[in-house]
């Protein structure tokens, strides 16, 4: 169940790479865990490492020592498309990511992340030019995240609003999770399965006519 | 409301609006969910939080497994190598035994890639929600079901309650309309529709696919372009329910039977969009004017028709696309202005739930029939589940592959997503009729072509990308698929 978010300070990691797949957040050679643990090392893998295990040459954004402990991941348009994979946030958050700031998510992905304490903040694409230039500029400029006012503070007092679902919004900010809140309305649906048929029986032809034990 | 004094609706609206369980402001809609799909790969971390909150499964009679991901396509007699997939498919096994879920696991006859027996066994069904922790979800979208793929968290939610909690998702019309050449198929409509759209300019929308063009198609044809609606953004896509797909249902082991289908049937003929009912958005594509299409790219939106150039990068509309295209140029050794065609291939796949059913077979071995796979090409025939193997091979076509020098594996997802062992080797250049040419989706350095299974048959004889149009016979050739 992730924490409760707070207002953060951190640098930024500037990737400058429009339809950032799933697979290359993390391939899928690496999707034969049966647990959520130890996904930060295969984060970008192959961005990140050569066959050998060597890092890259020249390094991939992430393994800049500056970049260490940073929390916000700037990134192009439509980021996480592809697979739905949700080891795809657990890594970013396993590396200490928590927030994502791109003019577009894909639907998949925005899900995922909001229910494991990844921010995906939306901005127009002019403002996410704009943000780059400004990492450019200054890499190793800091932003404060605060979701509870829905702003970026950006420096010299400049703030940047950004939109987000309510509910992800409440469910964020007390670090619940949507299972709790479905589980509370078990009366509801068991109203409505008592008027709605079940479409479909998977159970193998045969077991299903059998009477329950 | 009474149904006369209703606004016209989309199918989409109608599926979502029989579904809602409760609304409540500022939260998103209590959806209940028909059927639930799971696999191997996106389900462990499902079992364990319902194990951890002490929770069963609702409805396992709702909920059906296979084990298709990770599984080797080397004859099922042969353990499971690598360790780690033969752990994950272990508990599926436990999680399925312990909760009480129907699994189709390997050396079961309806095993398959979960989203071929959906449809084969008649669970797929027009009208419904269908989830499965897989994007390719889309494909049952095909039946005018409201398909699509969920997180693992959502695996867990619809687990224990059988619901999800979801947004109403705006509609996108995508029109086709007139005959497509002979080689030109449904793989090439949806390659085409990516092109012109890109990868995310379906996000926050469902596509409803209609049209002459669409209606013409057999249901595995359509299950072909609904599986790729992800590719371009959008996590469902549907296909209005008509006589072709009540005739592939009839029959099948979980469709209804007697007096319950004919109300069924009744029931799924009101499905269709409304006439007058507004779309979001729309787009339109003339079949008559496609051709065979192949991507160039490491994103399914970068698709041209087979007989172009690779695009120059110096072309491009701004900074970040001409960086996009260089990566892409840069990761599959492509030279700006290369005709497509006649660009050498190693490998070529045939298989995966965008194109593994029998008639992509059938597709692939009439072109293969009594030819030869070239010298030094390596060609992967994978059928999509154990049925389609079977029937496949009552019919003889294994035969024609392995004469024509191609090899014909057991079922699974296999090269697709490169987790079992098939899998390129760093810069090998494949043609492949899956879904996705991500960098590295194949295998590590592997680069990827996606197209049609004739495109892939075709190219697979000439050793390099090659039209499916010039093969001989093509009009009769392309006649064969049939379902």
């Amino acid at each position: 169940m992730p924490e409760q978010y707070t207002t953060f300070v951190s640098g930024v990691i500037p990737l400058p790479v429009e339809n950032v797949d799933t697979d290359q957040i993390v391939p899928a050679r690496f999707l034969k865990v049966t647990d959520k643990e130890g996904l930060a090392d295969a984060l970008f893998r192959d961005w990140r490492y050569e066959a050998d295990g060597g890092l890259k040459e020249p390094t991939f954004v992430l393994d800049k020592p500056a970049m260490y402990g940073r929390k916000i991941l700037l990134a192009g348009d439509n980021f996480g498309c592809g697979s739905s994979r949700e080891h795809a946030p657990w890594a970013l958050v396993s590396w200490g990511i928590r927030a994502v700031i791109t003019s577009s998510c894909a639907d998949i992905f925005q899900g995922n992340a909001l229910k494991n304490g990844l921010l995906p903040i939306i901005v127009d694409p002019e403002r996410l030019r704009q943000l780059f230039d400004l990492v450019a500029a200054e890499p190793e400029v800091e932003l404060t995240v605060d979701l509870d006012s829905q702003v970026v503070h950006l420096p010299g007092d400049e703030d940047l609003p950004f939109e987000v679902d309510p509910f992800s919004k409440l469910m964020l900010l007390q670090g619940t999770d949507e299972l709790g809140y479905l589980l509370g309305k078990a009366a509801a649906i068991d109203d409505w399965e008592a008027t709605h048929p079940a479409r479909v029986d998977t159970r193998p032809k045969g077991a299903a006519q059998r009477p329950a034990a | 409301m009474s149904a006369a004094s209703r606004q016209p609706r989309t199918l989409v609206e109608k599926i979502w609006d029989d579904h809602v369980v409760t609304e409540q402001p500022g939260a998103p809609s209590v959806l209940a969910i028909d059927l639930h799909l799971v696999h191997e790969v996106t389900s462990p971390q499902a079992f364990t939080g319902l194990r951890r909150r002490g929770l069963r499964v609702r409805h396992p009679e709702r909920t059906v497994a296979t084990a298709d991901h990770s599984v080797p396509t080397t004859p099922r007699n042969l353990p499971i190598l690598d360790e780690m997939a033969a752990a994950q498919v272990r508990q599926l096994e436990t999680n399925c035994r312990e909760f009480g879920v129907p699994l189709h696991g390997i050396g079961d006859p309806s095993q398959g890639i979960v989203h071929v027996i959906g449809p084969q066994l008649g669970l797929t069904q027009p009208g419904m929600t269908i989830v499965c922790g897989d994007s390719h979800t889309s494909t049952h979208g095909a039946f005018g079901a409201l398909a699509f793929g969920i997180g693992t968290s959502e695996v867990e939610m619809v687990l224990a309650t059988q619901c999800l909690l979801q947004r109403r998702p705006k509609t996108y019309e995508v029109r086709v309309d007139g005959r497509l050449a002979a080689g030109v198929s449904a793989k090439d409509i949806i390659l085409n529709l990516l092109s012109r759209i890109g990868v995310g300019g379906g996000t926050g929308h469902v596509f409803e696919y209609r049209g002459s063009a669409i209606e013409a198609l057999s249901m595995e044809q359509r299950m072909t372009i609904c599986n790729m609606s992800i590719e371009g953004g959008a996590r469902a896509g549907l296909i209005a329910p008509d006589e072709t797909t009540f005739e592939y249902l009839h029959g099948r082991p979980h469709a209804p039977q007697g007096v319950e289908w004919e109300a069924a049937v009744d029931r799924w003929r009101t499905l269709p969009t409304d006439d007058g009912a507004v779309f979001d958005r729309t787009i339109t594509i003339d079949a008559g004017a496609l051709e065979p299409m192949v991507t160039y790219g490491t994103n399914p939106g970068m698709g041209l028709p087979i007989s172009s150039n690779v695009p120059d990068p110096a072309e491009a509309a701004d900074d970040q696309r001409r960086r996009g295209l260089e990566q892409a140029l840069t990761y599959m050794d492509l030279q700006p202005g290369q005709p497509l065609l006649g660009q050498k291939v190693d490998v070529v796949f045939v298989g995966s739930c965008t194109n593994g059913r029998i008639s992509d077979l059938r597709l692939a071995a009439a072109a293969l029939d009594g030819r030869k796979v070239a010298a030094g090409v390596r060609m992967l025939v994978v059928p999509g589940s154990d049925e389609v193997k079977r029937e496949a091979e009552a019919e003889g076509l294994d035969e024609i592959f392995r004469a024509a020098g191609a090899d014909w594996r057991e079922a699974g997802c296999s090269m697709c997503i490169a987790m079992n062992g098939d899998q390129l080797s760093p810069g090998q250049y494949a043609v492949s009729t899956s879904n996705r040419n991500f960098e590295g989706r194949q295998g590590k350095g592997g680069r990827t072509f996606l197209a049609s299974p004739l495109t892939a048959a075709a190219s697979a004889i000439a050793g390099a990308i090659a039209d499916p149009r010039r093969l001989p016979g093509i009009e009769t050739l392309a006649a064969v698929g049939g379902r």
